[in-house]
Formats: C-alpha cells, structure tokens, sequence
C-alpha cells in the first residue's frame, strides 16, 4: 500500500472514529442537562453525601459501634431501651450498642455491599454480555439462553435461592445473592447494546473499510455501548441495598450484629417497634433516601441520555 | 394466531427443562449435599446415609434428575423436613390464601395505577404529575417489609382499627368452599365472613400492590405521552372527533399495549414478593411458607416453591405474550 | 368572496423562559370554492404550521396565534373547541404526509373511516359501513369490502395514503388541506396519488390546499402558488406564470434546482447554497439575503414589502429579470 493511500485511510478512520465520538459529545450535553434539572441535583448531592458519610464513618463515630457498652446494656429491659443520654447521641439499641455510631457505620456496610453487589453484577454481566456483543453466533446464543433462564426468576426469589444455598449465611454470601439478580440484566444490556452500535452506520463504515474486528469492538462498539450500563448501574445500586435488606429481613443476612448494616438493623428491630421506634424508622429512613437518591440520579441519567427526548 | 401461540408454547419447554435442571442442581450445590444441610445440628453419619438412601440421593446423577422430574411432574415433591406432610399437600392449602391476596392487589395496583398514570401524563409538568411521579419513585425506595411493618404499626397498634395479621378473625365460624375468604362468604351468605376477609386483606394487599403499581403508573404515563405526539391521534383531532373517543378510542386503546405486558410480568412477579409481605401479615400462603422453609432449611419445600415461582413467572409471560398478539393485530400477522 | 381568507396569520412557538420562536410571519392568503392553492417552501418554512393553525391542529400549550382565518364568512380562530371538532372532518378536510403513522395502528381501517361519517354525518353502523366501502372504492383500493376489516399494517404504503384521503374526504369537505401528501410514498406512487387528489377535486366545489417542498407537485395540480420563506410568503403567482418566470430569487434558486427536460444540456443544476440556519431574523432585512445571489446593501437594512408586480405579488428588492427581458439581455 502507497503511504499516501495509508494516510488516506488513516484520515477516513478518524473521522470516522469522530463520529462514533458522538458519544462524547452526548455525555457532555447530558451533562448540561443534569445540571438543569433539580431532580438530578437532588439524588446526586444525596448520593454524594451518603458517599462521603460512608467513607468518613469511622472517623465521625463518637463511640465504638461494635462495643456493648455496659452503661447501656444495664438498662435494657423488655419494656424498655435507653434514649438519648449524655455520650450516646440516640441512646442504645436492642443490644447495647451506640444507636447513633451504628447508624453511620451501617452506611459504610451498606454502601460496601451495594457497591460489590453491582460492582460484581457489571463485571461478570458485561463479560457475558460484551462476548456475546462480540463474537455473536452460537456464543451469542449459548449466553443468551442462560441469562433469560436468570431473568425468568423473580429477582428476590433468584437471591433468595441463592443465598439459601449457603450453610452459614454472611456479607458475602448477601452480596454474591445480590449480585445474581443484576448479571442477567447486564448481559442483555451490555449485548443490546452492543447489537445496536454494531448496525450504526459508523461501525458498519469501520467494517467497511477493513479496520480489525478488535479495533472496531474497543474503540467503536464499547465505549459507545456503556452509557446505558452506567445508567442501569446507578439504579442497580438502589435495588441491591433493598434486596439485601429484604435478605437480612428473611434471615438470609449477615447475622453478626455487630457488623452493622442498615438493612440488618432494620430487619432486628422491627420487633422492638413498639418500645423504640426510631430503632427501625432511622435504619428504614436512611435506606429510603438512599435508594431515593441513586434511583433519581439514575432515572435523571437515563431521561437526560434519551436521544428521543433531546429535542 | 393458532400457529404463534403453539410456537410460543414450544419454545417455553427448553426454559422449562433448563429450569428445572438448575432447581434440581441448586438442592446438589448446598454444601455438604442436602442430608448434611437438611439435618444440621442432628447430624450423624448414621442419619445421613439414612436420609440419602431416603431421598435416593445414593443412586447415580442422572437417575436422581430423571425421577426428580418424573415426580416434579406429578406434583411429588418430598414430605417437608419441618412437619413431615406433602409438600404437594401445604402448597395446595397455601395457594388460595396466596391467589387471593395477590388478586386483590393487583386490582389495588391496576385500578388506581393506570388512571393516575394516565392523569399525571394529561396533565404534565403540573403538581399532580410531580406529585405522582415522586410518589411511585418513593414506591420502588421503600423496603416493602418495612412498609408493611409501619402500616401495621400505625393501623393496628397505633390506632388499633386494622387486624394485624391473618386472613380471617377467629371469632369467625365460617364455611369453607373453594379456600377463598371473601368468596365464601358470598357463597354462603356469610357476609360477615366476607367483610371480615376484606378488613383482613386491605393492609396486606396495598402494601404488596406499592411496588405493581409504582410500575403501572410509570409505564402508564410514559406511554400515553408517547402515544399523545403519535400521528394517529392528530388524525383523530383532524375528524373532529369528540375528545371522549379521541382519548378512548385511539389513545387509550394504544398506549395500554405496554401497560398490558408490565401487568402480566408484574402478576409474577407477585408470587416472589408474597415471601415479604406475608411474613409481615402472618399470612399463611405460599410467601409463608416460603419464608418459614427458610428459616428452618426445609430444602424440599423450598425447592418446590422455588421450581413454582419460576414455573409461574415462565407461565405468565407466555400468557402475555399471546395475549399481547390478540391485542395488537401487528403482532399477530408479523410472525 | 372566497372560501378561506387567511389574514395577517402569525403562529410563535415559546413556553414560559423560552426564546419565542415565529414558526409564522403575517401570512396572508385566500382559497375560492373549488380552486388550488400551493403553499411551497422549504422545510421549517411555516407551511405545515400554517395548515395545522386553520385546522385549529396547534397545541394550546406554548404557541400563540394571532391574525385571522375566516372559512366562508365565520372566523375560525376564535371557534371554541366544540364548534372547531364540529367542523373539522365535515368542512375541512386533512391530509397528512406519513400515512402509516397517520393511521390508528390497532383499529381497522374499516372504523376509521366509518367514525368521522358517523360523527358528521349521523349515519348509523350499516349505513357508514356501506358508505366506507364506496368511499375506498372512489379512492381506487380494489376489494373494499374486504379492507374494511384490515388494519393499516397490512396496507401498502399507497393504499394507506388513498385510505387517509378516503377518510378526509368522507363528509365531502368544502376545504381539503394536503401537506405533503406523497413525501413518505415511492416516486411511482406520488404521481398516482397527486392524480388521485386531481381528479377528486376537478369538477367538484372543493378547494385544496396542497403542502409541499416540491414544485413538480405543484406543478401539474395548483392554480395559484404562493411560494414561502422563513414564515412569509416570499412571491405569489399563477402558476405557468411561476413556472415560467420565477421572480424571485428563492423561487428562481428552487427552480433551478430541479433538473428540466427542456434546458441546455450544457446548463448545469444550481442549487441554494447554505441553509436556512443562515437566515437572519425578518426585523433586520430579508431573510432569505445571507443566501441570495442578488442581494443588495438595502436587503439588510430594511426588510422588504410584500408587493404587486405586474400580476404577481413579490417581495424582493432585486428579483430575478422577467424571462423576456434577460433572453434580450443574453
């Protein structure tokens, strides 16, 4: 080949690689948008927050939230749990420990398991999802059938499963449950995605020209397929706090009670409504704002993506 | 039409067979095999070659999966490990109470989801639509085990107006004819009995219909709107028809397509979302029996419940699926 | 007195902290019983919104609409919404560009047709079933009676736009408005289907309107043209008039876009250059000057008048020479 030709393909290939980088520029009118839109604001400053309590908990707990204090747990009674007093913010909780400094380490818990659940759910769901995406065929079909038999179990049903599986249940075995339930939806995801970009005339013109199949996969196909995944993982973390919570409420949870996690607390409380309310409403309340948060963020993402409503 | 549905049947089998496969794998996978699992604290070797011999859990894979299925098919799932009966025999007494609180919910979540769906996206951008569209997000955020607890809290202990749990008082003396409360009351003139099954099931049944109906609503509004910029409806307006039919005839008829499929697959969904709301009520259905099988590592009832979720949600969708072609004629020629 | 007076129409686009947008710049314009009137013009030109604002098709929402449209003596404008749905589909008739899109897709055809004759013209089930069948007939879909009960997915392209017109046409409207009735159909079919408007139209008191970017349209079907510009009519004339001697430039430049038959074969096609994005807003001068091969200093400082010209209206500081004067000149 003349180097002059090269060149000339190089150029064209560029070009063409500028305008799959319509996806650039997309992102950054999303962008745009989301500053817009109060929705948007609201569920990223509380996700922010929640990040930023999460990570600094251990440093803002007063007290240490897995010692039983004894001041506290002299006081317990059926009847009754301490309140408020002088060092213990929001009083004792049904075991004695620090209601308050168990509230902000339950963030971090919580935020541990709902990132490694999705964390975990994207890794795995894009792998099958991308080699379905990209090698299509029998690949294509062979991961294509396995994840709608996943699919066609009822998310809580396919966590409870299983986490049931395992003797003795703990964080892990809640966040790998968890995890389950998001693999199928990113398989599908990432591969429609994928499907989609690989009929976009850019891609077809990439093909066209002769670029390698690797090439036009990495650079053409990928990164324009993962804007929904962003989207879908940012509600993804939403549900996977709920379903562990709903785990933790089955007895399929972490069952140490001093590794505090709001769904845990929530779940162990709810007995003791009647002597302590803010024992469930403050755990129940945190996860509420926080899965209100990330499905804003994620619902705003998704609206402000839509090429359909870009008009 | 004939031709779709029986395609659509047979290519629900693979799944099936898939599925059963996995349930029947999943009960092998727990550690230790199910005797070792199923017995727990009582284990001795003894026991446990005992209860394999039992469960032919001795004989070679491939027999256990094909007298596994044999049994599935007949509705032999093992006697539970917890009271000893049929499994067959307490899913048969679970189900009414299970059909009955998820039909009431479901006309909970479709009868206020799609006419308020349909109001917020009339009215968009206005305070009803916000105020919907913030509620159903709210909807899917809230834990529903915890909802139902707060309702219980509130309406029972609280204001003391709503029965805690269960599906009938036991004052109540009532006869039993299909297994369903409030029908049988109708049946045999024991309106008190009816009443008194419609008391019981209210909290359960919104607190199970929140999440159907926050996806009702949703799905709803965004497909009226959809269908309002449609062509099809200017055309209407240009033969100056009357609002009413506009919106009857050709928005309606339309936009509910969509919202026809999300009601079918969130009827199966209902079965798995029974487990928590049923614990909350103490409802004694399937969700019940379900949550109890896990706590007490009951394997073959958890395995048959499990396998009739599945089973139930693969059911449903391929009713909606036909169901979906009979109401939309492009569907049904395109295949 | 003609049928339809369009008068000093103005559509503008704006919700509540938006730049107001003029879709519609003081059109004025008017159809006599059983006349052809094309309104041409690129696309953001203002004529589908012009079609839609006598249709009383506008949303409410977001668009303010001023000037005046009276159809035979009543002012449209001012209609309430029950009195405009009792005229439209009896006195005034639509057409509408995508015909599978335009049609209810999971109703039969059948329905749709049979809705506006019950609604208009009070006919009951039977009765409107056998005047659908003759009105699918008159539109040339063979087997009517069998289409009746068919859906439009099942139509061809041409059969659905014939199905559309049957069902503008079943109250024998006295004002048909067709915005780009054949834009979405193949090339073989346009021709059919602008027959088919013609020859429902010919002989009868129907005005049409017909909506369209394509002169060739226009051409063999309108009477009278009125060409469009950035919201204004930009020049008006009959059409072999139009055709023959285009005056102003837009229209020249529309024109000589279009390959002829009868041109030198060494005459090369001549496009519009730029876009309508260039356009500069109608206050400052004339819109159409960023893009104009003739414009002048004038044409930026003040915007110009729609004027009479020999037997034409014109609105253009430096038109194009009359055919005759520039065959001399050349």
């Amino acid at each position: 080949m003349t180097p002059k030709l090269l060149q000339r393909r190089r150029e064209r290939i560029d070009e063409l690689a500028d305008a799959g980088d319509a996806g650039v520029s997309l992102a950054k009118d999303a962008l745009r948008r989301m500053r817009a839109n109060p929705v948007a604001i609201t569920g990223a400053i509380i996700v922010a927050l929640f990040v930023v309590l999460a990570i600094l908990a251990p440093f803002l707990a007063p007290k240490d939230p897995r010692t039983q204090y004894a001041e506290l747990k002299n006081q317990l009674t059926p009847e009754s749990i301490p309140g408020p007093m002088p060092g213990f913010l929001l009083g004792s909780d049904q075991y004695g420990y620090d209601l308050f400094s168990r509230l902000l380490v339950g963030a971090q818990q919580t935020l541990i398991v709902g990132v490694l659940a999705t964390l975990i759910g994207v890794a795995v769901g894009c792998t099958l999802g991308g080699l379905a995406g990209a090698f299509g065929g029998w690949v294509d079909t062979a991961l294509m059938r396995f994840t709608d038999i996943l699919l066609s179990f009822p998310s809580i049903l396919l966590a409870i499963s299983v986490a049931a599986l395992f003797a003795e249940t703990n964080q892990w075995t809640v966040i790998i449950a968890v995890s389950m339930v998001a693999i199928p939806v990113f398989a599908r995801l990432l591969r429609g995605a994928m499907l989609a970009q690989r009929h976009s005339d850019h891609v077809l013109a990439a093909t066209a020209l002769g670029v390698r199949r690797r090439t036009v996969v990495f650079r053409h196909i990928l990164p324009n397929a993962l804007t929904p995944v962003i989207v879908q993982a940012t509600l993804t973390l939403a549900t996977s706090i709920i379903d562990a919570a709903a785990l933790s409420f089955l007895g399929l949870g972490d069952p140490d009670p001093s590794r505090a996690e709001w769904g845990l607390m929530l779940a162990e409380s709810q007995q003791f409504i009647e002597v302590k309310p803010e024992l469930a409403f403050l755990p129940a309340a945190a996860i509420i704002i926080v899965a209100l948060g990330f499905t804003l963020l994620g619902e705003s993402l998704r609206e402000a993506l839509d090429p359909k409503k870009r008009r | 039409m004939l031709r779709f549905i029986v395609r659509r049947l047979l290519q629900a089998i693979p799944t099936l067979i898939v599925l059963s496969i996995l349930i029947f794998a999943w009960l092998r996978a727990l550690p230790g095999g199910p005797a070792t699992a199923m017995l727990g604290d009582r284990w001795t070797p003894e026991r446990e070659a005992q209860l394999n011999a039992a469960l032919g859990l001795d004989q070679p894979i491939w027999v256990q999966y094909w007298k596994f299925l044999g049994r599935a098919i007949t509705g032999d799932f093992g006697n539970s490990t917890v009271t000893g009966l049929p499994v067959i025999e307490e899913i048969g007494r679970g189900f009414t109470a299970t059909v009955e609180l998820s039909f009431f919910a479901m006309v909970v979540a479709i009868g206020l989801g799609i006419p308020l769906g349909y109001l917020a996206a009339r009215y968009r951008g206005r305070l009803l639509d916000n105020l919907t569209v913030v509620s159903t997000l709210i909807g899917v955020a809230v834990p529903v085990f915890f909802l139902g607890f707060l309702a219980k809290w509130v309406f029972s202990s609280q204001l003391g107006i709503l029965p805690p749990s269960g599906r009938q008082d036991v004052e109540i003396n009532s006869t039993s004819v299909t297994g369903f409360v409030t029908l049988d009351g109708l049946l045999t003139r024991e309106f008190d009995a009816t009443i008194d099954g419609l008391v019981h099931l209210l909290m359960p049944a919104l607190v199970l219909a929140t999440i159907p109906m926050a996806v009702i609503v949703r799905i709803t509004r965004a497909s009226v709107l959809d269908v309002l910029d449609e062509d099809f409806v200017r055309t209407a307006e240009s033969k100056g028809l009357g609002t009413a039919t506009i919106r009857r005839r050709h928005v309606l008829r339309n936009a509910l397509l969509p919202v026809s499929t999300t009601i079918g697959l969130q009827t199966g969904l209902l079965l798995a979302g029974a487990v928590l709301t049923e614990k909350v009520f103490v409802w004694g259905g399937l969700g019940s029996l379900l949550a109890e099988a896990i706590e007490l590592k009951d394997y073959p009832r958890l395995q048959a419940l499990i396998l009739l979720a599945a089973v139930v949600y693969v059911v449903v969708n391929l009713l909606v699926d036909i169901s979906y072609a009979i109401i939309d004629p492009r569907v049904r020629v395109g295949r | 007195m003609a049928l339809l007076e369009v008068r000093d129409l103005s559509v503008v686009f704006g919700r509540k902290r938006q730049k107001p947008f003029t879709a519609v710049d003081g059109v004025s314009f008017s159809v006599a019983a059983g006349q052809t009137v094309g309104l041409v013009g690129e696309s953001g030109c203002g004529k589908s919104v012009t079609s839609l604002a006598i249709m009383g098709l506008l949303p409410k929402r977001g668009v303010r609409v001023s000037g005046s449209v009276t159809f035979d003596g009543t002012e449209l404008l001012t209609l309430s919404d029950k009195q405009l749905r009792d005229r439209r589909g009896r006195d005034l008739g639509m057409v509408f560009q995508d015909p599978l899109t335009s049609l209810n897709p999971v109703i039969p055809i059948g329905l749709q047709v049979t809705e506006v004759l019950r609604r208009h013209r009070g006919l009951d089930h039977k009765k409107a079933q056998a005047e659908a069948t003759e009105l699918l007939n008159k539109v040339g879909i063979p087997d009517p009676n069998r289409r009746l009960s068919e859906y439009p997915h099942q139509l061809s392209g041409g059969m659905r736009q014939r199905a559309l017109i049957a069902i503008a046409l079943a109250c024998q409207p006295r004002l048909l408005i067709a915005d780009e009735p054949t834009t979405a159909l193949d090339v073989t079919i346009q021709a059919q289907i602008l027959n088919l408007l013609k020859e429902l139209v010919a002989g009868t008191d129907t005005a049409l309107i017909m909506i369209t970017h394509d002169l060739g349209v226009v051409a063999g079907l309108c009477d009278e043209v009125n060409v469009l510009y950035a919201g204004r009519v930009v020049e008006r004339a009959a059409r072999h008039e139009l055709f023959a001697d285009p005056r102003h430039p837009y229209t020249h430049g529309l024109l000589g876009s279009i390959p002829r038959l009868d041109s030198a074969r060494s005459a090369k096609l001549a496009p519009i250059t730029g876009s309508v994005a260039d356009n500069i807003p109608w206050a400052d001068g004339c819109a159409f000057a960023p893009r104009c091969p003739n414009a002048l200093q004038g044409c930026v400082e003040q915007p110009p008048e729609l004027e009479t010209q020999d037997t034409r209206l014109l609105r253009c500081y430096n038109p194009v020479l009359p055919a005759t004067t520039a065959a001399k000149e050349g």
